[in-house]
């Protein structure tokens, strides 16, 4: 966990005490007082003290892992806090289910929907009620919270036909039918078009016209400037303190949220004789639901060069990886690998066999690491040979091969585990991340793409990460790494390729592009591609 | 919230040892109470009521054999659905699978029987045998890979139409509509295996051994009984390192019918020498709670094969000796399974009672996702699907 | 003559239809109940035993209309009772894998039925060895009394005895509930995402455990249905047969809607004694039993092919659900 800085604290006390004063004439709907919650040793939140005012709308600031998402899962009944007292409407409570969270007038919009997909629009937003069913009566109430806060629903669809858009707002109609005054909102723009993001807060900005206190779960500076009107920023599971929107600037708040502005210190070398590896030229991808992931997305990977990808989560870097790893079905365009000798070989339509067939050496850490790169039921042998059962002609699987690797992955990356026959599940967040790396570096790849390969790991763990790849660089691999924290990309990669939407809106020099900028291309929708 | 809370949580993994202890304490807690309903319904002491059992199972030399015949016949059905388990496809189809082999096998002993030089019809039986077997279990498992057909309900549906099919065949066969088949070849023996060392049950048991040997060694080593397993436990991270799903799924319960396909050859050929919708006894639902008590090792389903056969045979004869049906055994059998059912749950969870306030380990990333909880520890795969 | 055929096909299809309500009930709840087959053997041998010794107890005196209806019904109701609290319990308290759990169920029902049908003569003392519940089969076999009069329509409409129109009455019933009440909404919920219901505030343990005990005990009265109106009051082992399957296969062949399973299981019914009824030859008469299996199985493919989400097995059958925190 990173230190805050001791005069820092005095100064966002400071800043909380102003906060609370200027706007007490103003009724307090949600108290929190001293939450801490623990899981296992992991410490989710620590002593946090946050207000939830009616006719407000709060911003809960804070990066990935900071225990936003916790703190409020502890008002809306999922999780009880290990310590502390919450207050709603000046009375403690002890919110033991969503129900009873319900009954508080505390609504949740999750990250994942709660929707039953055969049911209909109406027939989701009343489960769970008591009393007689009258489909028509409730249909008639939706209809007018509908018309009262501007949605778009159609009570009588069926889930499975909507979007994910059309979801969202199903879920929050729930709430509001319900008669939730406190609503909470995780993320709820992160699979939203602009414009429909643009609709959901002129929504949100009449709820809180109508008195209701509304918090927003984000950790996307331009929203909390437009939408909020206090903003509580969160750092390593402590309330760091609260900003008035109209009073701060995105710089105090990102200040704020990272800590000091750190220098990571990761090494960077200029890239040896970068050659073209990969062509990816106008592919298109469109998901099973008919949702368009990528749309004409062209750039080149080369060896030697670490290309990171950087986007708004949910932006298409997951299929783009895996439409070069022969995973994701493609509509249009075309991914070309160029080996040594200048021959091109079209990967496109491929399957992952057909690619290693081709003697292509791609390698993939893949963002779902344990339901997808690893199996969590078997032993670290066992998951190292998953790429190599194949060797040999016999029937018989070549165990010995793949236990030595395994020796040599826990050896060379300092993986810790009582021994290999440990099922990888049991293994921390970080070691399991080093037997997937292990993995897929041992094939000494040509091409090597990463998906958030440091999310959820400590410190040391994440530095090892780096340490492998920039290895790979070195030793002329092509390096794909999509990552989400921008202060990473900036000191790790050569090139910046910026997703929105599902497009490109930049590619960048690593080493000159500031955070700013690339902030603004990660909301800028096909925006100018700069000259390849 | 309560004082008190009884809260329960997935065990890491207990040791081998203490989890075969609970199974076994769960045994006994079974045959306690089946002899406390065998006293109670025949007022006979239940510790001779129990040596009645193994006396039934083991007393004579006859006995013994019947017993070791049942358990290999048992076993090898149970070896039949076991790699399809361990890849989370629930087939309890091998009824079906075995009649239909049965039937090839006896179609071909029926038209060529006597024709054609006994090595060679044995050979086409047994070829005739694991095709059908094979075609029996090729159906569900294509339906399953390329439409993600529920597998449970429509191996169930292809068990009554195989039995009808060889009753279709029955009655085609004996137009005198009294559906028995009779013996086929009865005064050539054409088609009949021999007796191994003048012993009709040997070449059972031998089989039996040596398809034990074969999946054990398939599951634990082979090439695609790993690939099975990781289909098992991860579909998506099968399609991420290249395994063909669907393939597997075929290939796999294309070796279940071939199994299949030799029990059915085998009961026909060597032990009925006819056919009907019985061939196969029903053995296709206990094969599925034998593997699954054998937690899908193939060498412990020896045993728990046994268990079942000793069960049935000992208790038959228990109530036949004293005059009431013999169904009593499968009560008793019964009983057994649903302690060994219930105790897997204290072998993969742990309940903890706690003062309110506790700590819950958990992730923190949890999404609360329902899990599926089959009773099959963890590394040993095989969970439900 | 079509009278007596419509007859014939409606007794034959009842206790397919109280199986078909039962399972569906339970398979809206995500539980797969693959023991079924041995619910119905339960059900209908623990009417039977209840009769059995209310007719001995007798002695040959007038029994009393009440008792001799109720007490059947009663001892079916609280036979397919326990077996349902044993599944639910191992399924849902202890988390056991539904399907060996269900083949268990099945072997341990059948064998009750089996052996209690076996020997329940020589438990009780009687003298004679078969069980013939005549007089008991009469109080469940009597229909109004103008149908007689009514020629072919009365044969078709009025001449079965209460537990063939029970099964009807239960079946709507069962479709209302689903579709018109909210304990039908939260039980659907359940089946298709014990986590979405769980967190609405549902008790998905609660609606599994009344979901599978109700469906076992309807499931009981098609076995008691079969002894008391189909088979007169005449028990014997196996004659049950596969009906308990075949009411599995009824629940995929009418995609697990109740209204359907009205129809499909006559349909059911007279596929089963068109054999009987067609003079057909024997090959003949054996396809016809086997297009049930046959026509089900080709339901359940097209359905998995079409997709469509109407069609489709609830979302968790067969998969218990666990919520690890809290």
């Amino acid at each position: 966990m990173k230190k805050i800085e001791r005069n820092n604290i005095s100064y966002y006390e400071q800043r909380k005490n102003i906060g609370i004063n200027e706007m007490s004439n103003q009724q307090i709907a949600v108290q929190m007082e001293n939450i801490t919650k623990t899981f296992g040793s992991v410490i989710a939140n620590k002593n946090v003290d946050l207000e939830i005012r009616n006719g407000e709308i709060l911003s809960l600031l804070g990066e990935n892992g900071s225990g936003k998402t916790t703190l409020m899962n502890m008002l809306s009944g999922i999780y009880a806090p290990d310590e502390g007292r919450i207050f709603v409407n000046g009375e403690e409570v002890r919110i033991k289910s969503p129900r009873d969270a319900y009954e508080l007038g505390i609504g949740m919009v999750h990250q994942h929907y709660k929707l039953i997909d055969v049911l209909t629009a109406t027939e989701n937003i009343i489960l769970g009620l008591d009393g007689k069913l009258n489909i028509k009566e409730a249909t008639a109430q939706i209809k007018e919270i509908c018309d009262r806060y501007g949605f778009d629903v159609d009570p009588n669809q069926k889930v499975y036909d909507m979007s994910v858009s059309q979801k969202q707002t199903i879920e929050i109609v729930k709430m509001l039918y319900r008669k939730a005054q406190i609503l909470i909102l995780d993320e709820p723009t992160a699979v939203l078009t602009p414009q429909e993001t643009d609709k959901l807060f002129d929504v949100l900005r009449n709820m809180r016209n109508d008195g209701k206190a509304i918090v927003i779960i984000t950790h996307k500076m331009h929203e909390v400037e437009s939408l909020s009107d206090r903003v509580a920023v969160l750092r390593s599971g402590e309330l760091i303190g609260y900003l008035v929107t109209k009073e701060t600037n995105a710089t105090e708040m990102t200040n704020m949220m990272v800590g000091k502005s750190v220098s990571l210190n990761i090494t960077r070398r200029e890239p040896v004789d970068p050659k073209d590896r990969v062509i990816v030229s106008g592919i298109n991808v469109v998901s099973e639901d008919g949702i368009q992931k990528l749309k004409d997305v062209s750039f080149t990977v080369r060896s030697g060069e670490i290309l990171g990808i950087a986007g708004i989560s949910g932006c298409g870097q997951k299929e783009l990886l895996e439409a070069i790893a022969g995973l994701q079905p493609t509509q249009s365009g075309s991914i070309k690998f160029v080996n040594d000798d200048g021959s091109e070989e079209e990967l496109l339509g491929m399957s992952p066999t057909q690619i290693t067939e081709k003697g292509v050496k791609l390698s993939f850490v893949p963002e779902d690491r344990l339901g997808m790169g690893l199996v969590g039921n078997m032993d670290i042998t066992d998951n190292i040979m998953l790429r190599s059962f194949r060797r040999g002609k016999a029937p018989i699987a070549d165990r010995k091969f793949s236990r030595n690797l395994a020796g040599e992955i826990v050896d060379d990356l300092q993986v810790v585990t009582p021994n290999l026959q440990t099922p990888i599940r049991r293994l921390s967040g970080g070691n399991v991340q080093k037997v997937l790396v292990g993995r897929e570096i041992s094939t000494s790849p040509k091409v090597l793409m990463t998906a958030y390969a440091v999310r959820g790991l400590d410190i040391n763990s994440s530095y090892a990460i780096y340490d492998q790849i920039n290895l790979q660089k070195e030793k002329g691999c092509a390096v794909v790494y999509v990552g989400e924290d921008l202060d990473v990309l900036l000191e790790l990669a050569d090139r910046i390729l910026v997703l929105c939407a599902g497009q490109v809106s930049g590619i960048v020099d690593g080493r000159t592009i500031d955070k700013n900028t690339l902030g603004m291309l990660m909301t800028k929708v096909g925006g100018e591609k700069s000259n390849e | 919230m309560n004082k008190f809370r009884i809260h329960i949580a997935k065990r890491d993994t207990m040791p081998v040892a203490a989890a075969w202890a609970i199974r076994i304490g769960a045994i006994v807690l079974a045959l306690l109470l089946g002899s406390l309903l065998t006293l109670v319904l025949t007022g006979k002491n239940p510790l001779s009521v129990l040596l009645t059992i193994v006396q039934g199972a083991f007393g004579t030399e006859r006995k013994i054999w019947t017993t070791l015949r049942d358990t290999s016949v048992l076993l090898m059905f149970g070896l039949a659905v076991a790699p399809a388990f361990k890849m989370r496809f629930w087939n309890i189809g091998a009824e079906g699978q075995v009649l239909m082999s049965g039937l090839g096998t006896a179609v071909v002993m029926f038209f060529l029987g006597g024709k054609i030089n006994d090595g060679l019809l044995i050979i086409l039986m047994l070829v005739a045998a694991i095709v059908c077997g094979m075609l029996w279990a090729f159906i569900p498992a294509v339906i399953k890979a390329k439409w993600n057909t529920n597998e449970t309900l429509s191996t169930l549906m292809l068990n009554y139409i195989a039995a009808q099919i060889v009753s279709m065949f029955i009655a085609w066969a004996v137009p005198s509509g009294s559906m028995k088949m009779g013996i086929i070849n009865q005064d050539t023996n054409a088609g009949w295996l021999p007796a191994l060392f003048g012993n009709k049950h040997i070449l059972i048991i031998i089989m039996a051994l040596l398809i034990t040997a074969f999946v054990f060694v398939y599951i634990k080593y082979g090439k695609g009984g790993y690939e099975l397993t990781v289909v098992g436990e991860s579909v998506k991270t099968a399609r991420y390192v290249g395994i063909k799903v669907e393939w597997v799924i075929i290939r796999t319960m294309l070796i279940s019918g071939a199994i299949c396909g030799i029990i059915g050859f085998l009961q026909v050929a060597g032990v009925e020498h006819t056919i009907s919708p019985n061939t196969a006894g029903g053995l296709g639902f206990t094969a599925v709670l034998v593997a699954w008590m054998a937690k899908l090792n193939p060498i412990v389903m020896i045993f728990t094969s046994m268990l079942i056969v000793v069960m049935s045979n000992g208790a038959g004869d228990v109530a036949s000796s004293l005059g009431l049906n013999a169904s009593f055994s499968d009560i008793l059998t019964g009983i057994i399974l649903f302690f060994l059912i219930g105790c897997e749950f204290f072998i993969n969870y742990k309940i903890c009672f706690s003062a309110k306030n506790d700590k819950i380990s958990s992730d923190v990333t949890d999404s609360k996702e329902s899990e599926s909880s089959g009773g099959v520890e963890e590394n040993e795969g095989g969970k439900q699907s | 003559m079509i009278g007596a055929f419509i007859h014939s096909t409606v007794l034959q299809g009842i206790p397919l239809m109280y199986g078909c309500t039962g399972e569906i009930i339970t398979q809206k709840s995500g539980n797969l109940n693959l023991g079924l087959p041995g619910v119905m053997y339960v059900g209908g041998i623990s009417g039977v035993i209840g009769a059995f010794l209310y007719e001995q107890s007798l002695k040959g005196s007038d029994p009393n209309g009440f008792l001799i209806i109720v007490i059947p019904l009663l001892c079916s109701l609280l036979g397919s009772l326990v077996m349902g609290l044993i599944y639910s319990f191992l399924v849902v308290t202890l988390r056991a894998n539904q399907n060996v759990t269900g083949l268990a169920m099945t072997t341990f029902g059948v064998g009750i039925g089996n052996f209690f049908g076996g020997s329940i003569s020589k438990l009780a003392g009687a003298e004679s060895t078969s069980i013939n519940l005549t007089l008991t089969s009469n109080y469940f076999r009597a229909h109004l009394p103008f149908a007689d009069g009514m020629g072919d329509f009365g044969e078709v409409i009025f001449s079965y005895g209460f537990l063939t129109y029970l099964a009807i009455i239960i079946a709507i019933g069962a479709y209302v509930v689903f579709n018109k009440t909210r304990v039908g909404l939260h039980l659907r919920a359940v089946g298709e995402s014990p986590a979405t219901a769980d967190a609405a505030g549902i008790s998905v343990t609660k609606y599994k455990y009344l979901a599978t005990c109700i469906g076992c005990v309807i499931a009981g009265f098609g076995g008691l249905h079969y002894v008391m109106e189909y088979a007169n009051g005449m028990w014997s082992n196996d004659a049950f047969g596969d009906r308990g399957w075949l009411a599995i296969a009824l629940v995929i062949f009418a995609v697990w809607k109740p209204n359907i399973g009205i129809l499909a299981s006559i349909f059911f019914g007279g596929l089963y004694i068109l054999k009987d009824w067609s003079n057909s030859s024997g090959v003949l008469s054996e396809f016809l039993k086997m297009v049930p299996y046959l026509v089900t199985f080709v339901v359940l493919i097209i359905t998995s092919m079409r997709k469509k989400r109407e069609y489709q097995p609830p979302e968790s059958l067969g998969v218990n659900y666990f919520r690890e925190d809290r």
